[in-house]
């Protein structure tokens, strides 16, 4: 099977001069990008398997110094799939999220919410034969931001992937369904096509919920690739 | 056919899941050392500041690299006539510092085919992520002492007065080869970025 990856997909994504988030101001080129050919370079990509995941990497509620962390307990399962909607196996998934009080673990960060020493916030995860992957984590809380006047980040859990090539990689954001905060930030709003904003939101999912423990999210994930002689329908 | 799950900007809080180098409690996946005993090649160090359209240095940007050994074999699982013979993963991955800088400690890659089989300039793949960059951005770096710049079927589609911010600076620092690949996102000298 030869993967090719069709440049009209990319149309989803922001355009990186999105004004209404400020930072892109003075971090998008303003000269035109230039179209090249896929090479042997882009057709390929960094390969980590099985040997990269240590055991409880995927359950980020295992990580604590004395106990587990404060927060709503979720399962936080999906597929990986390329643009045939076909599985993604060995896809290699990182995230990272704040703790229930809304705070990132990082020098840097000032907002005045506690940390929680049960709960550092990053995962990792490898994509089983079917492009499926599973996380127990908790779910994240809202924080506020500089960007404009009483501006909050709706919850959200950072992903990054690796597909089948360097050009398949993935840095993305997933937010909860139902989220006031959605409808006044620009960075979900930079992706302005109403559907594909819409697959970065993940949904309640009660069949996976487990009685008596934890609530179920289920976040599909789409990555760049087609199959170069598709079958006729 | 299914669309893409949409980019996001990595944000500024990226590090400590994604370069925690020793600074936070999280096991590194990728560094900028891609040095293994048994890779093929001559030992570099790669270095370079990220600024911004102000050419203020970016402090919260990540850059990655993806590269062929010195003999121009792609880290693949099988296929395309490469060879995965050593435990060289190709690839690496560094935060910028508070000046802005990253840096890699490499190999030079050898040269690999273009589609048409002709070889291509030997080269790395670089992806750049960065607080306020919603979609990451792909470019390449060459190397200023390779003859063969002259005939890459990439770099001549690229404007030849914009082709010098693809190509990385030889220097010699305590009798150790570095390459400076400076990337400025926007403004005077702006870096090409590609369209892939």
């Amino acid at each position: 099977m030869s993967i090719v990856y069709p440049i009209d997909s990319m149309k989803v994504h922001p355009s990186r001069a999105f004004a209404g988030y400020k930072s892109t101001a003075k971090r998008h080129p303003v000269k035109p990008l230039i179209i090249v050919p896929h090479t042997m370079s882009e057709l390929t990509g960094p390969v980590y398997g099985h040997d990269a995941i240590r055991p409880g990497d995927e359950d980020l509620t295992a990580h604590g110094k004395t106990g587990e962390p404060l927060g709503e307990r979720i399962v936080l399962h999906g597929y990986v799939l390329d643009e045939d909607a076909r599985p993604v196996p060995d896809a290699l998934v990182e995230i990272w999220q704040t703790n229930a009080a809304g705070r990132y673990i990082h020098v840097g960060e000032k907002h005045p919410a506690p940390l929680d020493p049960n709960f550092t916030g990053a995962g990792r995860a490898l994509t089983d034969k079917d492009g499926h992957y599973k996380f127990v984590t908790i779910k994240p809380g809202a924080y506020p931001w500089g960007n404009h006047h009483n501006a909050w980040r709706p919850a959200h859990i950072h992903f990054s992937l690796f597909g089948r090539s360097f050009l398949s990689r993935l840095v993305t954001q997933m937010y909860f369904p139902g989220d006031p905060l959605l409808e006044y930030d620009p960075i979900s709003q930079s992706v302005t096509d109403l559907k594909a904003r819409a697959r970065m939101i993940c949904s309640f999912d009660l069949d996976n919920t487990v009685p008596e423990w934890a609530l179920a999210y289920r976040f599909d994930i789409v990555l760049r690739g087609r199959d170069a002689t598709p079958m006729e329908h | 056919m299914s669309g893409l799950t949409p980019s996001q900007t990595v944000g500024p809080w990226f590090a400590y899941g994604l370069t925690p180098n020793g600074q936070y409690d999280w096991s590194d996946l990728a560094t900028g050392n891609l040095i293994t005993p048994d890779v093929a090649g001559d030992r570099i160090r790669i270095e370079g500041v990220v600024s911004d359209g102000d050419g203020a240095p970016m402090p919260d940007a990540m850059i990655e690299i993806w590269q062929a050994d010195g003999q121009g074999r792609l880290p693949v699982r099988g296929g395309n006539g490469a060879t995965p013979n050593t435990s060289f993963k190709g690839f690496g991955r560094s935060p910028t510092d508070p000046k802005g800088l990253f840096w890699f400690d490499t190999v030079k890659p050898g040269a690999i085919a273009a589609p048409d089989g002709k070889p291509q300039a030997p080269h790395i793949l670089v992806a750049v992520f960065a607080r306020g960059l919603l979609t990451h951005l792909y470019t390449r770096l060459y190397f200023a002492d390779e003859a063969a710049n002259a005939s890459d079927p990439i770099l001549k589609l690229v404007p030849a007065d914009r082709r010098d911010t693809l190509i990385a600076k030889k220097e010699t620092r305590g009798g150790k080869t570095v390459y400076r690949f400076d990337i400025r996102i926007q403004g005077e000298g702006e870096t090409v970025f590609f369209d892939v």
